[in-house]
């Protein structure tokens, strides 16, 4: 995956959204604070920018089920809750304002090595979406396979050389099979 | 008589060399296991996490320039091939392969993603008699077309059956096998191709020491998902690449039979005294014969004089 100038800047324009928008001063934000379309195109490469529907989502799931939390509330996970019960408010709830869309770069592999840190495990940007995204879609039968959520570009379909296509339809495959 | 002297000396000589090669020789046999190179790094395996896309393979073959392959990456139904019976391997076309498990009881099947584990203490390196195998530092296992002769032992000795041998080439016939991604990402800090490549982050890449640590919390705070079990961390007297999975290993395909020690540690009290036996055994027994035959020379020898 190559980080070229203009996904810097979609990551900095996503991370923007998701620190300004939803902040009302002293209001815990809830589903109806939330951003109705987000284009996520950070790591958008092999694949198309997904457009995804933030709004309709949350007509289907509660906040807590993808976001560990939301600004102002307090995280209600047991094993989070271990060491934050008494943390500050968070500023951000887009998924890239933890999540790196930069993962295993040496300067991590160097902060794995802290023995205080609890994290050391945690997803990149890429990582973090399909682990939070797959197994609901895969659970609701809704699309799972890779181009159900983003289709190819040019260069995706030389990746997994198209080109010399097989019966078409017979690509189709679903995860949840 | 001087002659005889001679033949005595040399017989002490020989015998007295033989005892010293016997205890420098042995001494390698007793230094204990190798326990890898410090902050060498691996890959952690979760199973539970692998979709089976492929983009692993995609990855693989565009970083290594392999060969297209008969099938895109994204058709999914090379899962079903089955030869001799047997799931998919890597071999000369492809460096690593995903399979499908279907597990008894659970829904959804299990992918199992193969590639070089890159053994601590590879077979594959200790089997090579022209050392075309190298453990560099990193962990990587990588291998030098250069020296190789073709003999290939390592594909017998590797307890993983990953070392493929490049039939279809006449002129450049090699052994193909994962080296890590070593020269084009290792050596420069970036995880290999298949890591970078995974949506679902179902390889971390990562020192091997914290990797155990990785693998250890996954299982513990998520009681109950996993099998206790960190497939890698012993096998074979452990490996670089290791899994996690939430179903009994040998029903993902792997094998439990692998012994935990390094299959080195099998023949190597056999192995040191190969060039004891090669080189003392000759001279020492052609001693013995010498010394033997002595007596019948000296006597041939006295008739001889007494003739003349």
């Amino acid at each position: 995956m190559h980080t070229n100038p203009k996904a810097v800047i979609a990551a900095a324009v996503l991370m923007l959204t998701g620190m300004l928008y939803p902040s009302q001063p002293c209001h815990a934000s809830d589903e109806y604070d939330a951003i109705e379309i987000v284009t996520i195109d950070v790591l958008a490469d092999l694949y198309k920018p997904v457009v995804f529907n933030h709004q309709w989502h949350t007509k289907l799931a509660p906040c807590k089920d993808c976001h560990h939390h939301t600004t102002g509330r307090q995280d209600m996970d047991p094993n989070c809750i271990r060491c934050h019960a008494n943390s500050k408010e968070a500023t951000s709830v887009a998924c890239s304002s933890c999540h790196s869309s930069k993962q295993f770069y040496p300067e991590q592999l160097n902060e794995t090595r802290n023995p205080t840190l609890y994290h050391i495990d945690k997803p990149g940007l890429k990582g973090a979406y399909h682990l939070s995204c797959v197994p609901c879609h895969v659970k609701k039968n809704a699309p799972s396979h890779c181009e159900g959520c983003h289709a190819l570009t040019d260069a995706g379909k030389q990746y997994f050389h198209l080109n010399k296509q097989a019966a078409p339809g017979k690509t189709k495959g679903s995860h949840a099979q | 008589m001087n002659k005889a002297f001679n033949r005595r000396g040399f017989l002490q000589g020989s015998l007295a060399g033989a005892a010293v090669a016997t205890v420098s020789l042995a001494k390698p046999t007793e230094a204990s296991t190798f326990e890898g190179y410090p902050d060498s790094i691996g890959v952690l395996v979760d199973l539970s996490r692998c979709i089976g896309c492929r983009s692993c393979e995609a990855a693989c073959n565009k970083e290594q320039n392999l060969p297209a392959p008969a099938l895109p990456f994204n058709d999914f139904s090379v899962f079903d091939e089955l030869l001799h019976g047997q799931k998919r391997r890597p071999d000369e076309t492809r460096y690593t392969v995903v399979n499908r498990y279907e597990i008894p009881g659970r829904e959804h099947p299990l992918f199992r993603k193969i590639q070089c584990n890159h053994c601590l203490e590879p077979a594959c390196l200790t089997s090579c008699f022209v050392n075309a195998y190298t453990k560099t530092p990193e962990g990587a296992v990588i291998y030098n077309a250069d020296v190789c002769v073709g003999c290939r032992t390592c594909m017998v000795a590797c307890p993983f059956y990953i070392p493929a041998f490049r039939y279809s080439s006449a002129f450049h016939p090699r052994i193909m096998k994962c080296i890590f991604c070593y020269d084009t990402r290792l050596t420069k800090g970036k995880p290999p191709a298949c890591v970078e490549s995974c949506p679902q982050e179902a390889m971390t890449f990562g020192r091997r020491t914290d990797l155990l640590e990785i693998g250890r919390q996954r299982i513990r705070e998520n009681a109950g998902t996993y099998v206790d079990h960190i497939y890698g961390e012993h096998e074979a007297g452990g490996t670089a690449w290791m899994y996690i999975s939430p179903a009994p290993f040998e029903q993902a395909g792997f094998d439990t039979t692998v012994p935990k020690e390094p299959i080195l540690n099998y023949v190597k009290d056999f192995l040191s005294i190969v060039p004891m036996v090669l080189t003392i055994w000759p001279a020492l027994f052609a001693g013995f014969h010498l010394l033997a035959t002595r007596k019948e020379k000296l006597e041939q020898q006295k008739k001889n004089e007494g003739e003349v």
